[in-house]
C-alpha cells in the first residue's frame, strides 16, 4: 500500500516534467516556423502551414501511431537514434514530451504568428537604417515586441501539454513513474474498481493547475505589455 | 556630392530620376503626393530593392546595378526620419537615441555625441521616458536625434512634419533649421508643403509623375513654371534671399532687410544684423506702379525693371528685376494694358509689410559685400 497522495504527486510531477520539456523542445522550432510562415513567401508555404496544423485535426491516437512508426524501436528514425546515439524514446518520459510537443506545436505557432503579424515592420526598417543586421534586428526589435505572443504560446502549449492523453498513451504507453501523467493516471484510476477517490483528487488537481496557469499567464503578460510600453 | 540616377518601375508608375546635388546642403524633394518622393527616398536608403541605377554619396558608391554593387541599408549609414517617428516602444528615449550610435564603427564617438544632440534638440527632460508617453512633436525630435547619432553620411527626412498639427510643426521646424545651420550633414528633405521647403531647402528638386521636372536654388525654383502647376496660382511667389540691415528699427519696430537694390521692411523678431533672411513675396500680394507713389500705407517700395510678362490662367505674371533678385507679380491683363507694361520698363513694386514673413536662413554671417 503506497502512502496516500503518492500516485497523485508522482503523476503531477510527471505531467509538469513532460509539459515543460515539451515547451522547451518546441519553442525554437515554433519561432522559426512562425517567422517563416509570416515573413517569407516561398513555394510549399501553404503545405508547411497545413502540416503544422495537422495535429489539431488528426485524432491524437493517429499522431501517436505515426510517431511510433517513425520513432519506434523498429522505426527508421528510432533505429538510427538508438544505434548511433543510444536514445530510446518509446516508453520514456522524453518520448511523452515529444508526443506532447507535436500535439501542442500548432497552438504555439499560431500564437507566435499572431504576435509577429502585429509587429510593425516599419520598426525593423528603422533599425536597419540605424545599422542593425538581420539577426541583430530580430533579437533587439522583433523578438521583444512579440514576447507577449511567445509567452501566450508557451503557456497555452504548457497547459495543453499537462493534459495530453491520446498521443502519449499510444506512443509511450502508460508506465507509472515514467509516462503516467495526470490524465493517464486519472484514466488508470477509473479502470480500477476502488479508484474513484483517487480519480476525483486527480481531476481536482488538474482543474486547479489549469486555473493557476491561466491566471499566472495573464499577470505575466500584463507586466510584459507594460514593459513594452503599450 | 550626391549623384542619383534611378529607374524604377512599379506597376505602370515609372520613377526616372537623374540628378546631382552639392553637399552639404538641404535638398528638398518637392512634389504632389504620389509623385515618387517616398519611393526615391526608400531607394536611396536601400529599403526598396533597386531595379536599375546608380547612387553615389560623397564618393562612396551605394548602388551601381551595372557594376553589381548594392550596399545593404544597414551599411549605408543613412539617418532616416520617417513620417511616423517609428521609435522603438520597448526602449526609453535614451535607448532609442543610442540604438544607432552603438552600431556604428566608432561607437564611442557616437555615444560621446549624445550630449551635443540632446542639447541641440532639447531632449534632456525626455531621456528617461518611453515613446508612448511623448507628444507627436517630441517623438519626431527624438527620431531626429536617433538618426543624427547614427553618424549618418546622408540624412533622409521623409515628410517628418506631415503627421503633426500646425502647432507641433512650428515646434519642430526651428530644430530642423538648427540642424541645417549647425551640422554639416547632407540632407534630403521630402515635402509637399512649399512653406517647409521655403524654410529649409538650399536646393530644390521638383518631382512630377516620377520625373524630375525642375531643379535649382530656391529663388529660381520659386518662379519655375513647373512649380506653378503644383502649388497652384494662389501660392505662387518668388523667394528672395536678403540680409538684415537693421533689426527692429527704433520707432517702427520693423526689421529692415536688404534684397537686391532695395530694402524690405517687415515684422521679424530676434534677428541680428547681417543675418541672412529668406522672404517669399506672393505674386498676388504685389502691386505695380509706373510712377513713384505717394500717400500710401504700404511700407515697401522697391524699384525695378520689367524682365518678362507671361500669361498665366486669366491674368499676367510679370517678372521684375530688383537688382540682383527677381520677384513675380500677378496682375490682371487689363492692368498690363493700362500701364503699358513691357520688358525694360522701370516700375515700383509695392508690398505691405504685414503680408510678408521672413525666415532666418543661417547663423549670423557678415553680408556679402
Amino acid at each position: 500500500m503506497t502512502l496516500p497522495g503518492e500516485p497523485e504527486l508522482q503523476a503531477l510531477h510527471l505531467s509538469l516534467t513532460v509539459a515543460s520539456r515539451s515547451v522547451l523542445l518546441s519553442l525554437l522550432p515554433a519561432l522559426a516556423i512562425a517567422w517563416l510562415l509570416t515573413r517569407r513567401r516561398f513555394a510549399g508555404r501553404t503545405l508547411l502551414d497545413a502540416v503544422v496544423h495537422l495535429p489539431l485535426v488528426l485524432p491524437p491516437v493517429v499522431v501517436g501511431y505515426l510517431l511510433l512508426l517513425l520513432l519506434g524501436v523498429r522505426g527508421p528514425v528510432g533505429q538510427w537514434l538508438e544505434q548511433w546515439w543510444g536514445i530510446r524514446l518509446v516508453f520514456t518520459t522524453n518520448g511523452a514530451a515529444l508526443a506532447t510537443a507535436v500535439m501542442s506545436f500548432p497552438l504555439m505557432v499560431r500564437a507566435m504568428r499572431l504576435s509577429l503579424e502585429g509587429v510593425d515592420t516599419g520598426l525593423e526598417q528603422a533599425a536597419r537604417t540605424l545599422g542593425a543586421g538581420p539577426f541583430d534586428r530580430f533579437i533587439t526589435i522583433t523578438l521583444p515586441l512579440m514576447l507577449p505572443g511567445v509567452l501566450a504560446g508557451a503557456v497555452t502549449a504548457f497547459a495543453a501539454g499537462l493534459g495530453e492523453f491520446g498521443a502519449v498513451i499510444t506512443f509511450v504507453s502508460n508506465i507509472p513513474g515514467e509516462t503516467r501523467t495526470l490524465p493517464l493516471a486519472l484514466y488508470s484510476a477509473l479502470q480500477s474498481p476502488d479508484g474513484d477517490a483517487l480519480a476525483a483528487r486527480l481531476a481536482l488537481l488538474s482543474f486547479g493547475l489549469g486555473l493557476a496557469g491561466l491566471l499566472g499567464a495573464e499577470l505575466l503578460s500584463r507586466g510584459l505589455r507594460r514593459w513594452l510600453g503599450r | 556630392m550626391l549623384e542619383i540616377a534611378i529607374r524604377h518601375q512599379r506597376g505602370n508608375f515609372l520613377l526616372d530620376v537623374d540628378c546631382s546635388a552639392t553637399t552639404p546642403g538641404v535638398v528638398a524633394l518637392f512634389g504632389r503626393s504620389g509623385c515618387g518622393k517616398t519611393t526615391l527616398v526608400n531607394l536611396l536608403a536601400g529599403l526598396l530593392p533597386a531595379q536599375q541605377g546608380r547612387i553615389c554619396v560623397d564618393g562612396q558608391v551605394w548602388l551601381d546595378t551595372i557594376a553589381g554593387i548594392n550596399l545593404p541599408t544597414e551599411q549605408r549609414r543613412v539617418g532616416y526620419v520617417f513620417q511616423e517617428s517609428r521609435l522603438f516602444p520597448h526602449y526609453s528615449v535614451r535607448g532609442n537615441l543610442l540604438y544607432g550610435a552603438q552600431r556604428q564603427p566608432d561607437a564611442a564617438a557616437g555615444a560621446a555625441q549624445l550630449d551635443e544632440i540632446v542639447d541641440l534638440l532639447a531632449l534632456a527632460p525626455l531621456l528617461k521616458r518611453r515613446p508612448a508617453s511623448l507628444s507627436g512633436g517630441e517623438k519626431q525630435r527624438v527620431a531626429l536625434g536617433r538618426a543624427l547619432l547614427a553618424q549618418p553620411r546622408l540624412l533622409l527626412l521623409d515628410e517628418p512634419l506631415s503627421s503633426l498639427d500646425a502647432a507641433r510643426r512650428d515646434e519642430v521646424l526651428p530644430y530642423l533649421e538648427r540642424l541645417r545651420d549647425q551640422l554639416r550633414i547632407p540632407m534630403i528633405f521630402v515635402s509637399h508643403q512649399f512653406d517647409e521647403v521655403l524654410r529649409l531647402a538650399t536646393e530644390v528638386i521638383v518631382l512630377d509623375g516620377g520625373q524630375r521636372v525642375a531643379q535649382g536654388d530656391l529663388s529660381t525654383i520659386s518662379r519655375a513654371p513647373a512649380l506653378r502647376a503644383i502649388v497652384g496660382p494662389q501660392a505662387l511667389g518668388a523667394v528672395v534671399d536678403g540680409w538684415v540691415q537693421e533689426s527692429e528699427t527704433p520707432g517702427s519696430g520693423l526689421t529692415e532687410i536688404r534684397v537686391g537694390n532695395g530694402t524690405l521692411r517687415l515684422q521679424h523678431r530676434g534677428a541680428q544684423s547681417g543675418q541672412r533672411v529668406r522672404v517669399q513675396l506672393l505674386a498676388r500680394d504685389l502691386i505695380l506702379a509706373t510712377q513713384e507713389p505717394h500717400g500710401l500705407s504700404v511700407r515697401n517700395q522697391l524699384r525695378g525693371t520689367v524682365q518678362s510678362i507671361s500669361a498665366d490662367a486669366d491674368s499676367d505674371l510679370v517678372e521684375i528685376d530688383i537688382g540682383g533678385a527677381t520677384v513675380v507679380a500677378r496682375i490682371t491683363r487689363e492692368a498690363t494694358l493700362e500701364l503699358q507694361l513691357q520688358t525694360g520698363l522701370a516700375v515700383w513694386v509695392l508690398v505691405k509689410s504685414v503680408s510678408i514673413q521672413g525666415h532666418t536662413y543661417s547663423r549670423p554671417t557678415a553680408p556679402a559685400n
